[in-house]
């Protein structure tokens, strides 16, 4: 498996003001090809204007077994939610 | 005059077509999934090229061709384009081993003249053909930014891969002769402004081609050395006949079929 080209993982700008969204992954060998490779692999129906590329093996996860110390407290505290205030039909993507 | 337009989009959307046409082969068998998209992306701008280009040629004949004849009914001598397009993926420099590295080297050194040539055409006096060029332009300015790429890192790479790109430069030189060569009809649309002449682009080929080769280590034989011609009008390489079969088959055996 060492002759394998290392994974990285793709995330694509659809347009301006949107933030960089995971779209999947693919191999290169290094940063340059993987940008290319994903204009090629992911870009082909006008998806994005931004690439970011990023090693899979740096990226640091979660552990699913964490999830409940990690998310269940918030799900009992609807305070914090912003869901009290009317929002104008305008605003999109906020 | 106007078979000499015509005659100039030939040449034009021929060489689109069929490099598309070596392309579209490595579907389904590319090295990478990442490479099989790659080339097929490049096959897909070429075609629309392609299409672009014969189009125009058909309403330039007026003889009520359409691009689809053109590109399905005729025969190798009819065909325009640079012996360099139709080389096979595999030739005698793959060392046996598959012919990528004759697929890589083919696409860069027709990738670095096909930029030269467009960026001429979007200063063209015809209109259609500056709208074309520009175009296409964009998609060859990354076809070309991805073939100096893999050519620098795989001239570059290994002595393994060292050795399968400098057999297929070796190869292949002979046919880049060609691409500088102009002939009454280059002479003619260039007199009209609407195509640049096609020998001045050589030196500048030469430089870009000399400095990308050095970096991948690569040894650039000579300019000077005896070159291949004929496609330009229509005489052509062994290959050609198998690769029209190839494509030309179904709208030959199924005139006018569609799906």
């Amino acid at each position: 498996m060492s002759r394998e080209w290392p994974l990285w993982e793709v995330f694509i700008r659809s347009q301006h003001g949107l933030a960089h969204k995971h779209v999947g992954s693919l191999h290169a060998p290094d940063g340059e090809m993987a940008i290319n490779n994903a204009r090629d692999v992911y870009t082909r129906r006008n998806e994005g204007v931004g690439i970011w590329v990023v090693k899979a093996g740096d990226i640091v996860s979660s552990s699913p077994g964490d999830k409940a110390p990690l998310f269940e407290p918030s799900n009992s505290k609807v305070y914090r939610h912003p869901t009290f205030f009317p929002m104008p039909e305008e605003v999109k993507n906020l | 005059m106007l078979d000499d337009k015509f005659d100039y989009l030939l040449r034009l959307g021929d060489n689109a077509l069929v490099l598309s046409q070596r392309l579209s082969e490595w579907v389904g068998k590319g090295p990478a999934l990442e490479e099989d998209m790659a080339l097929a992306n490049t096959a897909l701008d070429l075609i629309g090229q392609a299409r672009l280009w014969l189009a125009y040629a058909c309403e330039v004949e007026g003889a009520g061709r359409t691009e689809d004849q053109l590109a399905f009914m005729r025969d190798a001598q009819e065909f325009k384009n640079l012996l360099l397009v139709e080389q096979p993926n595999s030739g005698s420099g793959d060392g046996g081993g598959g012919g990528y590295a004759d697929t890589l080297m083919r696409q860069y050194l027709f990738d670095s003249w096909h930029l030269l040539l467009l960026d001429g055409l979007t200063r063209s006096a015809d209109e259609r053909m500056a709208g074309i060029a520009e175009k296409a332009k964009k998609e060859v300015t990354y076809h070309l930014r991805r073939s100096t790429d893999l050519l620098v890192r795989l001239g570059d790479g290994t002595e393994e891969s060292h050795r399968r790109m400098q057999a297929a430069l070796d190869d292949l030189w002979m046919y880049t002769g060609e691409m500088f060569t102009a002939d009454e009809v280059d002479q003619v649309l260039e007199s009209q402004g609407v195509a640049e002449n096609v020998a001045a682009l050589r030196l500048t080929w030469l430089e870009q081609v000399g400095r990308t080769l050095t970096a991948a280590t690569l040894v650039m034989p000579s300019p000077d050395a005896w070159m291949q011609k004929g496609g330009k009008h229509g005489r052509h390489t062994e290959h050609m006949g198998f690769l029209l079969a190839d494509m030309q088959f179904l709208q030959r055996a199924y005139p006018g079929q569609q799906w």
